[in-house]
């Protein structure tokens, strides 16, 4: 029998997770909403707008479509693609006979936990068009062109897109991994006796079942992929450059801080952030589709 | 003996699988040597053509350099001090929540457990713009707290403190500790926690990164390059100058080398704390 005390003994322990997402959470996200439909500076509200910022920021403004147009591309290129780098290394490193498999695994996570201002200052000096390491190879080892990393407004998106690869490739490994884990070895031994080949049971057995893993994997990079904004923005060095010649490197996250912190536009920032949150939903939802459709 | 057919095929195959491991072990840690190498590299020679491979004997010159370009030692303890206060606070708030989910059962359980696990899909730019114009109201831009207060009580922490918690303590000696008329909060205090040891160290240690790591919000809240962390006085040094990069390369080492130390001795209770609870969700 419960005593009185251990009846609300558990509410009274979670409670400060309510009391935080009250003023931190459910709060600021109301307000967020109202905010957007006003032309919002310094001084408070200006004037009631409707949906005037959305209307706008979709169709008139000079940047918004075009960060939006970099953040899928980053998304795809950046975000999306580790995938396949990280499935296959994950299923090498879950190899029993591999040796040292710590150490590989060790190497790999380095990136994550590294700070994103320490990388990009990092990867500057890597992609600097005289004097880095990229173009170096680049024309030493491959014979071709040196690269401007920084300056053309094409290779600007590849540096950012190599730059989150970098650092979370090994994130996603490791997520991998965790997820082969759960796999019944005796499906791959049913799969030897019928003479299936290695590459075939993986096809078959292997990436089937992670797909649960993968799609929340992939939820977890669409979600970071759309708010990506540190690496273009230190890399990029700052809201006055807006993402480098042609704005290349301007994520819409990055054009929200800059429209919010540097312009003082609140309205617009918000109204930004909650078309990047309906995209958000839109493409976790079509995930969640090709996924279910996958596992039939 | 013979070399079977199948035996050179596994030989092959396995040099393929160290090949592209090695390949990609290369790839991640490639760019952390050269950042020693700079770190160490006279800051004038930094840009050099081919590239620095090998390290020099400049570190102490631009360590020197960059005291003279931030204020290093303020940064750093401000770096140091956020983390430390949100690890602390992270531990004790999310053992907390931890425990009361997985060592109670109480009416609305499961629809609490699906409302905090939901609450981790909010994107964190939703709630930006009215978030600092709320620390604005409060009186707490410029100061640690919208850094530390926020996310003490965090769903991340709480359902890995569940997990950690459901296996280490066991029910007959909460019951004991009942019977001996201990009260529910000196349960979690002389009971829970000590008996969670090995998570609060997983726990705090991947507070202590994302805090240590922490980039927007220090650089929304803390914006004076006087009194903000140090992630965001590098970045502002990098931003404004071409000059120095011998001080710039030295700072970028300080600040990954206590996080790298700490991460090389734990890495493994880290990973497993990190994708515990993505796995079994």
């Amino acid at each position: 029998m419960l005593n009185r005390s251990q009846k609300w003994a558990p509410y009274l322990f979670l409670s400060p997770f309510f009391i935080l997402f009250l003023v931190f959470g459910v709060f600021p996200i109301g307000y967020s909403i109202t905010i957007s439909l006003f032309k919002w500076t310094v001084s408070g509200p200006q004037e009631f707008r409707g949906i005037g910022n959305y209307v706008k920021l979709l169709t008139t403004d000079p940047f918004f479509v075009g960060s939006l147009w970099t953040t899928f591309l980053l998304l795809i290129f950046g975000s999306l693609l580790q995938h396949f780098f990280a499935i296959p290394l994950a299923i090498l490193l879950n190899n029993k006979s591999l040796k040292g498999g710590d150490s590989f695994r060790l190497l790999y996570f380095l990136p994550y936990i590294t700070s994103s201002v320490v990388i990009a200052l990092i990867f500057s000096q890597m992609f600097d068009h005289n004097y880095g390491w990229l173009n170096y190879i680049i024309e030493n080892v491959f014979g071709g062109e040196k690269v401007k990393w920084l300056q053309d407004p094409r290779a600007i998106r590849s540096s950012i897109a190599i730059m989150v690869n970098w650092r979370f490739i090994g994130w996603n490994t490791i997520i991998y991994m965790a997820g082969l884990q759960s796999i019944d070895q005796s499906l791959y031994e049913a799969a030897e006796i019928d003479g299936a080949s290695g590459l075939r049971k993986h096809l078959h057995i292997t990436v089937p079942l992670l797909l649960p893993i993968i799609f929340f994997a992939v939820s977890l990079s669409i979600i970071g992929g759309m708010q990506l904004f540190e690496e273009p923005f230190v890399l990029m060095r700052g809201y006055e450059q807006m993402g480098g010649p042609n704005n290349a490197g301007l994520t819409s996250a990055y054009y929200l801080l800059a429209t919010g912190f540097s312009f003082n536009r609140f309205g617009k920032a918000s109204a930004i952030a909650w078309i990047l949150f309906v995209i958000i939903l839109g493409m976790t939802w079509i995930n969640k589709m090709v996924t279910d459709k996958l596992q039939k | 003996m013979s070399l079977q057919p199948n035996r050179l095929t596994s030989v092959g195959k396995k040099s393929v699988m160290y090949f592209f491991l090695v390949i990609f072990a290369f790839i991640f840690s490639f760019p952390f040597y050269y950042m020693f190498v700079l770190a160490t590299v006279p800051g004038t020679k930094i840009f050099s053509y081919p590239p620095h491979l090998f390290f020099k004997d400049s570190l102490w010159t631009n360590v020197k350099a960059l005291l003279d370009d931030i204020p290093f030692f303020v940064n750093f303890f401000n770096s140091a001090a956020i983390a430390t206060i949100s690890t602390v606070a992270v531990i004790f708030f999310c053992t907390m929540g931890g425990f009361a989910l997985s060592k109670y059962d109480f009416k609305g359980k499961k629809a609490i457990f699906i409302f905090i696990l939901s609450t981790m899909a909010i994107p964190p730019f939703l709630n930006i713009v009215p978030f600092f114009k709320m620390m604005v109201a409060f009186h707490w831009y410029g100061t640690w707290l919208p850094l530390i207060v926020p996310g003490m009580a965090n769903a991340f922490g709480i359902f890995m403190m569940a997990q950690f918690t459901k296996d280490s303590i066991p029910a007959a000696l909460l019951d004991a500790a009942r019977i001996d008329g201990l009260t529910e909060f000196q349960i979690l205090m002389k009971v829970a926690f000590p008996l969670s040891r090995a998570g609060i160290g997983v726990l705090g240690i991947i507070t202590f990164i994302n805090s240590w790591n922490n980039f927007l919000g220090a650089l929304i809240m803390l914006p004076n390059t006087d009194k903000t962390t140090l992630p965001v006085a590098l970045s502002k040094l990098f931003m404004q100058m071409d000059g120095d990069r011998g001080g710039l390369m030295a700072g970028t080492v300080l600040a990954v080398l206590p996080l790298m130390v700490v991460f090389i001795i734990f890495n493994k209770q880290i990973i497993s704390g990190l994708t515990a609870g993505s796995v079994k969700g």
